[in-house]
């Protein structure tokens, strides 16, 4: 019999966990439905979590360092917008600089930071939700940038299928040359959904300065950008599942925290290993259906666009 | 600027009054490096007229229309509309202006629905409300039923035509442009296509009709515009000239006479598939089935069809990239080479063109030296135990560049840097260099330019008389006509029997190929 | 827009060759604007990064021993992505390299054969072959993501190392600290220089560049691995597996990171510690493509990457934080990225091409 509390402790550091991939990933899909893989989305959540954990620390505002963070994302994103739409650089190369960049700026600016604590985001009550039985206390020990991932992703979800907007960017990612054709200005929107991806990745970093450990640590990301990636292709590109399988890993990382108290005789060593395998493994199992994958990839995905004129 | 105020056709100029033409088209120019696309081009048409543009591949048409689109900004040159100048600066100018295009390539999203498809290219919300119904009316009252919540990618080639008409006509425009349109129709498609396009002219529009094909141009229109070079040679009524002024016109000078006087008979079996059935390996491709081809050596086998029914499967398999499990399935020379690779096939004496030049059948940065090497080294001895023999790869390069009369500065060039016309001769010279028993030719003028047709058709049949079996695969039913002594047609993933050339008649070929003749197979004893 | 990018119809030999210096001119000026606006005076500031550390017998020599990794990594890579082959896990394939011909050094720990780092060195090469066969099989044969998956093994690979040095092999003597216990004098590389830590092992560095030349421009396979890179369509159109080519790569690059490995640890170290690299497996990736992808070009370009690394070190004693070393790294790359657009496209500032009436 697994006691109750230990349960409901593990929900709450799984969702927390799953947070900052969701809004990375979230962000990351949209980049790719408009046909560019940013590859740099570790290099992103790395400044928005310096940035972020900045403004949180000298102000106490959290939404200014949510903001802020944000803004640092879509800031170094316009690096690899500029690269990638404009000098038609390799969007793999062009990510993988933004990873290696991203990675170096925040250590470099990071490093006044090292090693101090604050107060990180504390958590709120949800009304309602809060009064349900059993798991009703998991409701009062969440932040609320928790239930903004959620809304973001049914937004983004509700946008993709039913609004022009939405309708405008898979055009366009799915064949930009067409979209060209009917006028539609294949870079403005692909520069706008790469400073979109480029902000949720600096959300996603803030929460983890911020809320989770809340410390700036250098390259404390671990991998999380990567995972964020992977997760779009786990998720074939739809929000909901980018959700699902954010959760999924939230558990999965939470096990090393909880694993002694699961009675997990299993050193932390290996259990660290885990969301990364995990990765891999679901990697495979969904890759290894290439038509499906081919079906619901956006068309022009990873494909230069040069304007004819 | 106001460039919206046409808004609704007019019936037709009626004689005396001198309206300005509907849309005038004064002394466009267009530059590119290396490449003047149009040379002071001008021309107009009326309200209720379809009028030709006329023109090679290569001629300016396709620049002349993006300029006309707001696509592409010209060096110099005026657009007029009902004798008003107007400023067309991008796709939405152009449609706020009463321009409407039907795309040769079509400008569809294969994911996407009709409905949605249709939505991208209305400009004004209000346009887009009610969108299910009005695509029907619309189809209904030109002839054309399309079922909005359909996905592009489950439509046929027709039917994706039909939708950017039905997107064009939302918008009711008063000067359509049709580029290439009937390119990849069947001759009964193309019929259905030109009711409506006669509809539209009866409605008092004027219509721009760009193709190269002269019979269906005397067929549907009135005045012809014909390019050369980027250069109007001159506008003729059609009614008044005959099918070889215009020839000479678009190219210059009298048709090439093709066609190949065969006399000579053909020897045993050179490459077969027998009964083939396989699932495509792209989710939106098409499945063989059932599929039987024998080509024989000293023939020339034509295979007929609508792209997107079977054509890159069963390339893929008769050059080995797809193998298949049946190593019977496939013979080459007799031998079952069903499960080997394009490498082994290679050696055994197989051949083959692929219709895209650039990235397949050359890597496009690689020097003429590499490319050649690219698939020769299987057959020739230009390599040694996995070690390259320099010399030899670059004596073969220049016996190709030497022989079939490629125009290049040297075999260091890049392929990237030749002509169209001028990396096929190089890409048919290498192949036929390497001494195929069997050679498979996808596309094989597609984009060359006459001189280079004429040489390339010249080496196959040369290739034919020499013994070898050819197989030629071709959209162009007058190129396959002219060359094949066989021909059979490919729909829905299943090949008709091959018939004899004489037998075979336009019409004949075109209920074959849209499907309305069930095929009689080939009997594969 | 003013400009318009006009693509080549050959890449331009002055810009393939002028790109990366322009690249490296970049990074010095955004250096010198960066020692000016933290308040270190550029000149001493530069001097102290690219200067100072070779400026001796033992600095020189320092430098050749960074670079030897650099070298030999960024060589596979090279040949990976030339066949657009993206192992970024090299990293980890180095990792592997150091615990397998660490295991093997500590197995013959007694035995005192001569030689034995010569086995160590195998045994890292074949380890990291190990672990870079697994990113190559997932991709050829469930088509799994290569970047992504090789990725991810660094990170297991590093969890690994710790586990080990926290476990099996940990020092019994070593008073519970995470690290080894030291090699035996036969399994540590051989000196090469005396007064120096330069070990034979670098005199792998001239063999593999010659090497990957004649492969490159020699062989058949070279060819092979080009045309699948340039064109995947008409690698398939001639016949040459797709799949042998990822497989090629990825066993070569794991091969010589893991020799890597295995040299570190058995080079300058001397023992497994639960840090081993200081993230070579990324330098290679910017020392592939600075060099153009041309075995003489990673040459070079392994050795100003190397400055980079060692000059991160020295800058510290002006208080410089040593992430200035990734951070040089990031702008390079993005420089050299950006300046390559010069190599495949002429910009033309349009009206050039004359715009007539306007």
């Amino acid at each position: 019999m697994i006691d109750t509390a230990l349960v409901l402790a593990i929900l709450v550091s799984a969702l927390r966990t799953a947070t900052p991939l969701i809004f990375a990933a979230l962000g990351e899909l949209v980049v790719e439905k408009s046909g560019c893989v940013n590859l740099g989305v570790e290099g992103m959540m790395l400044v928005g979590a310096v940035a972020g954990f900045a403004i949180g620390l000298t102000t106490g505002n959290f939404a200014l360092a949510f903001l802020v963070g944000a803004l640092a994302g879509a800031a170094l994103s316009l690096v690899y917008g500029v690269l990638v739409l404009f000098l038609m650089v390799n969007q793999y190369a062009a990510g993988l600089a933004l990873t290696i960049l991203g990675g170096g700026a925040s250590a470099f600016w990071g490093q006044r930071w090292q090693g101090q604590n604050m107060r990180g985001l504390q958590p709120v009550e949800m009304p309602g939700l809060s009064q349900l039985p059993v798991v009703g206390s998991v409701f009062t020990r969440l932040d609320i940038m928790v239930y903004v991932a959620l809304a973001a992703a049914a937004l983004i979800a509700w946008a993709l299928l039913r609004t022009r907007l939405g309708l405008v960017l898979r055009a366009v990612g799915e064949n930009h040359d067409s979209a060209h054709a009917l006028g539609f200005s294949v870079i403005r929107v692909r520069f706008a959904a790469i400073a979109f991806g480029g902000a949720m990745a600096g959300i996603g970093g803030a929460y983890l300065s911020c809320v989770i450990t809340p410390l700036w640590i250098e390259g404390m990301t671990a991998g999380r950008g990567w995972i964020a990636v992977a997760l779009v292709v786990f998720a074939t590109w739809k929000p909901g599942r980018v959700v699902l399988g954010a959760w999924l890993f939230g558990l999965v990382s939470v096990m090393q925290i909880h694993g002694q108290g699961l009675g997990l005789a299993v050193p932390s060593h290996i259990l660290a290993m885990l969301p990364y395998l995990v990765t891999i493994l679901v990697l495979v199992l969904i890759s290894r259906d290439a038509t499906r994958i081919r079906l619901a990839a956006p068309g022009s995905l990873g494909k230069a666009f040069r304007p004819t004129a | 600027m106001d460039s919206a105020t046409i808004s609704e056709p007019r019936p037709a100029t009626s004689g005396g009054a001198e309206a300005p033409p509907r849309l005038r088209v004064e002394s466009v120019t267009k530059q590119y490096p290396g490449c003047l696309a149009n040379d002071d081009v001008s021309l107009s048409v009326e309200g209720g007229e379809i009028l030709a543009l006329l023109g090679e591949n290569g001629a300016g048409k396709s620049t002349l229309v993006k300029v006309m689109y707001g696509l592409v900004a010209p060096d110099a040159g005026t657009i007029f509309i009902d004798g008003r100048e107007v400023a067309i600066t991008s796709p939405a100018e152009a449609r706020a202006a009463g321009i409407g295009i039907v795309f040769q390539h079509f400008s569809l999203f294969e994911s996407l629905t009709v409905a949605e498809n249709i939505s991208l290219g209305l400009d004004n919300a209000a346009d887009r409300r009610d969108l299910g119904r009005r695509i029907r009316e619309i189809g209904a009252r030109y002839g054309m039923a399309l079922d909005p919540g359909r996905h592009v990618a489950d439509l046929s080639v027709g039917e994706r035509q039909q939708v950017e008409i039905v997107r064009c006509l939302l918008q009711d425009p008063a000067i359509l442009i049709f580029d290439e349109p009937t390119s990849v129709l069947t001759p009964q498609a193309i019929e259905g296509l030109f009711d409506t396009l006669r509809r539209l002219r009866a409605e008092g529009r004027a219509v721009v009709f760009i193709s190269h094909k002269l019979e269906e141009i005397r067929a549907l229109c009135d005045r012809a515009t014909v390019l050369r070079g980027g250069r109007v040679v001159g506008t003729v009524e059609v009614a008044a000239t005959s099918v070889n002024d215009l020839a000479r016109m678009m190219i210059g000078r009298d048709m090439p006479a093709f066609g190949s006087d065969h006399a000579g008979k053909p020897a045993g079996e050179a490459l077969a598939v027998r009964n083939l059935s396989l699932s495509p390996a792209d989710p939106h491709g098409t499945a063989l089935d059932d599929l039987t081809l024998v080509a024989r050596g000293g023939e020339i086998l034509g295979i007929a069809g609508i792209a997107g029914n079977g054509q890159e499967e069963l390339l893929a398999v008769l050059s080995g990239e797809r193998p298949v499990a049946d190593p019977g399935a496939v013979l080459l020379n007799g031998r079952q080479v069903g499960r080997l690779g394009p490498g082994a096939r290679r050696r055994l004496g197989l051949g083959f063109v692929p219709g895209e030049r650039l990235g397949r059948g050359a890597v496009p940065p690689m020097s003429l030296s590499e490319n050649g090497f690219l698939t020769a080294h299987w057959r020739l001895p230009l390599a040694r135990r996995g070690i390259i023999s320099p010399r030899r790869r670059a004596a073969f390069a220049d016996r190709v560049i030497d022989e079939f009369r490629v125009a290049t500065r040297s075999r260091a060039t890049a392929a990237q840097a030749l002509s169209g016309g001028n990396l096929q001769r190089f890409i048919v010279g290498r192949e036929i260099l390497a001494g195929p028993s069997a050679l498979i030719v996808a596309y094989p003028t597609w984009g060359v330019d006459v001189a280079a047709v004429a040489a390339i058709h010249a080496a196959l049949v040369a290739l034919r008389d020499a013994g070898a079996a050819v197989v030629v695969m071709s959209e162009d039913l007058d190129e396959l006509l002219a060359l094949s002594d066989r021909m059979a047609v490919l729909c829905r993933g299943r090949l008709s029997a091959p018939m004899r050339v004489r037998d075979c008649t336009p019409e004949r070929l075109g209920l074959l190929m849209s499907g309305a003749t069930p095929l009689e197979t080939a009997d594969a004893a | 827009m003013p400009l318009r990018l006009v693509p080549r119809l050959a890449p331009s030999r002055l810009a393939l060759y002028g790109a990366p210096l322009l690249a490296v001119a970049a990074t010095v000026v955004f250096g010198y604007v960066l020692f000016l606006a933290i308040g270190r005076d550029p000149l001493t500031a530069l001097h102290a990064y690219f200067i100072a550390p070779v400026n001796s017998r033992f600095g020189l020599s320092e430098w050749l021993l960074t670079a030897l990794p650099l070298t030999l990594i960024g060589l596979g890579l090279a040949v990976g992505f030339r066949a657009n082959v993206w192992n970024i896990g090299a990293e980890g394939q180095l990792l592997l390299g150091a615990i397998g011909g660490g295991a093997v050094a500590l197995a013959l720990w007694r035995e005192g054969v001569p030689g034995t780092f010569l086995l160590v060195c195998i045994a890292g090469a074949l380890a990291g072959m190990a672990w870079a066969a697994i990113p190559a099989f997932l991709r050829t044969r469930f088509n799994a993501n290569e970047i992504l998956t090789s990725l991810m093994l660094i990170y297991v690979a590093d969890q690994l190392l710790g586990y080990l040095v926290h476990g099996a092999l940990r020092n019994p003597q070593g008073f519970g600290f995470p690290e080894s216990r030291l090699f035996s004098a036969e399994a540590i590389m051989p000196n090469l220089l005396s007064g120096t830590r330069l070990h034979v092992g670098w005199l792998l560095v001239p063999l593999a560049v010659l090497a990957m030349w004649f492969l490159m421009s020699r062989t058949v396979t070279g060819f092979r691995l080009q045309v699948s890179g340039e064109a995947a369509g008409a690698a398939a159109y001639a016949g040459f597996s797709q799949k042998r080519m990822v497989w090629l790569s990825f066993l070569l690059t794991g091969g010589l990171a893991g020799v890597v490995g295995a040299m570190e640890v058995a080079g300058p170290v001397g023992q497994l510690l639960p840090e081993i690299s200081p993230g070579y497996g990324f330098a290679a990736i910017i020392v592939a493509f600075l060099g153009r992808l041309s075995p003489v070009g990673v040459l070079l370009a392994a050795h100003l990457l190397a400055l980079i690394l060692i000059g991160g070190e020295n800058v510290q004693m002006l208080g410089v934080p040593v992430a200035v070393a990734q951070l040089f790294q990031g702008v390079l790359l993005v420089a050299l990225l950006a300046s390559d657009v010069l190599v495949r496209y002429r910009v033309v500032r349009l009206g050039r091409l004359g715009r007539g009436s306007a």
